[in-house]
């Protein structure tokens, strides 16, 4: 007893190529320059905490590519939500997008994704990290959040609490139930996807010709993509400004440089910068960008700030409406 | 009606709002000073009736960016409400900068060829001595422009023409925490380690940036900034380092 109290949570064993602790992410401190950071693809974030019972903002694990192995030190229930990365337990594979009951002692393994990039880790009330500027987010750029401002690595500790599934049965049977999200209501990762982008900042400093041209154009992926944002390789598009004096730069914000290729600037990005932008993509689709690999198809479109509107709070209402179902 | 500030759309749940100039493309201390004051009444509106509905402002040298909650509000209302808020305070914003009011930081420096390696090649370009360098970059206040790029990583403008000095051609791979550079008009202070193509001329011994600090800066935009000389012994006595590589 006294023993699972000193080491409750999860021991990192492998970390894998790039493992981060992140909740929704950092809000209110861009006058300091520190940016958002947080779960690049939201919803599948999200879906782990509700997996779990969670609040929506509870701490997870990002796991980008794959490899993360964690030895669980506690009874508790976890979920892994995103990017399709073979899951086992125990050496024994299971499915993602459901919660599962671990025991002290059980391996929690992920290969590599075979489609999309991001997976997300959740437990039962979240990893008890401590908060730094308002959030538990890892930005290693900055050197803020997570653990010391680092990703996870091997022998980490990540403390969480400990919910005996056993200890609880008598009380609310079904709140102890495992839930699942039925396959056809998950998220469907693919190689191509529409980019939905609200013209804005220096858009009237591309000719209506050069905006035509961005629109119709389908761009690749290039090596260059991270958490910072995804560099797009095709058709160059050309701004009457080179530069113009550094301003903020919100999320999905979409940058040409002087090279004319454009570059989706997502949760790491810089807090201001100087590069003229034609406009920016919307939460939803910037969460499906952030399951892309290089070589992925991307079309600009453009759209309203109303459409903008509706298509976030139509995606809300849906994801609200969506029940998850109990399973063993 | 509004002369020169133009709501514009960033994104989804941004707004920008640039000042003076129609794409906000002019550096004046009078421009940062309208930017100055949005913030803090936007700041102060965000205390009572703006509470859950703005996530974050980003004031930089011309614009302030307005990031909003999605859930409590929309685009058309916030704009009108940003609208209203500076609209009472137009004839405000259309006065003169009073510099007196501003908060004024000093901050020391320890200038020398050792502590700031490209001291010596502005000198040369400008024809002055190195003494002379030193004294035009703490003849001036300068102003906090901007807070970004890096976390408290803050713009400060403008220094003398004649110590002006473009970005290295290649930027060095490593830059000491406290580093005080220049870069064209601009000065900064590294507030940590990290890769960069600013001209060195010493070393500032205060933190910058210390999340475990409150403040967690000594700036803030819209500050004046003097800098004063100290000797190698001062910068030690208030904790500087020497132990630095430039590569």
């Amino acid at each position: 007893m006294s023993n699972s109290l000193l080491a409750q949570g999860f021991l990192v064993k492998q970390a894998g190529m790039l493992s981060l602790i992140q909740d929704a992410g950092r809000f209110g401190a861009f006058n300091l320059g520190l940016t958002n950071g947080g779960p690049v693809d939201l919803l599948a974030f999200q879906w782990a905490n509700r997996l779990c019972r969670n609040t929506l903002n509870a701490t997870a694990i990002e796991i980008s590519v794959g490899g993360l192995i964690l030895i669980a030190q506690v009874d508790t229930t976890l979920a892994i939500t995103g990017a399709n990365m073979p899951l086992t337990i125990n050496g024994q594979t299971k499915g993602l997008w459901r919660s599962y009951h671990v025991k002290a002692g059980d391996e929690i393994a992920l290969g590599f994704a075979t489609q999309g990039v991001r997976c997300y880790l959740a437990v039962a009330d979240g990893f008890n990290i401590t908060p730094s500027f308002g959030s538990t987010a890892t930005v290693c750029r900055e050197g803020i959040g997570g653990l010391r401002g680092e990703k996870l690595l091997a022998g980490n500790m990540l403390a969480c609490t400990c919910r005996d599934s056993h200890q609880n049965t008598h009380n609310n049977s079904h709140k102890n139930k495992n839930l699942i999200l039925i396959e056809k209501l998950r998220p469907a990762y693919t190689d191509e996807i529409i980019l939905h982008t609200v013209p804005s900042y220096q858009q009237r400093h591309f000719t209506s010709y050069q905006q035509r041209l961005f629109f119709s154009t389908e761009y690749t992926v290039s090596k260059s993509f991270d958490r910072m944002g995804y560099r797009l390789e095709g058709q160059a598009i050309t701004c009457d400004v080179e530069g113009i004096l550094s301003e903020g730069i919100c999320h999905g914000a979409v940058q040409i440089p002087a090279d004319g290729q454009p570059i989706v600037l997502l949760n790491d990005r810089q807090t201001i910068g100087g590069y003229p932008k034609i406009g920016a993509v919307s939460s939803v689709d910037t969460a499906k960008l952030g399951q892309l690999n290089q070589g992925g198809k991307v079309h600009f479109e453009p759209i309203s700030m109303e459409q903008a509107h509706n298509i976030f709070h139509l995606n809300l209402s849906g994801f609200n409406r969506t029940e998850l179902v109990t399973c063993d | 009606m509004l002369e020169n500030l133009n709501i514009h759309i960033a994104g989804e749940n941004a707004l920008i709002i640039y000042f003076g100039e129609q794409d906000g493309s002019q550096v004046s201390a009078n421009i940062s000073a309208k930017v100055q004051q949005a913030e803090q009444l936007i700041r102060k509106a965000m205390a009572q009736s703006l509470a859950p509905d703005i996530i974050d402002l980003v004031p930089s040298y011309a614009s302030l960016m307005v990031m909003f909650n999605m859930m409590t509000t929309d685009y058309h209302q916030i704009r009108n409400q940003l609208r209203t808020l500076l609209q009472s305070i137009d004839h405000h914003l259309k006065e003169q900068v009073n510099h007196d009011e501003a908060n004024i930081v000093e901050l020391p420096v320890y200038y020398s060829n050792e502590s700031g390696p490209d001291l010596s090649i502005i000198a040369q370009r400008a024809q002055l001595t190195v003494e002379q360098v030193i004294e035009l970059h703490q003849a001036q206040e300068y102003r906090v422009y901007a807070i970004g790029f890096a976390p408290g990583f803050a713009y400060l403008g403008e220094v003398d023409e004649r110590i002006s000095a473009p970005r290295l051609g290649t930027p060095r791979m490593k830059v000491p925490k406290g580093a005080v550079a220049i870069a064209d008009r601009q000065t900064a202070i590294y507030p940590s380690v990290s890769p960069g193509g600013w001209n060195i001329i010493g070393l500032c011994p205060i933190d910058m940036f210390n999340a475990k600090a409150t403040p967690t800066m000594p700036v803030n935009v819209g500050d004046r900034v003097k800098f004063i000389a100290i000797s190698k012994d001062e910068f030690f006595t208030l904790g500087g380092t020497l132990e630095v590589s430039y590569e």
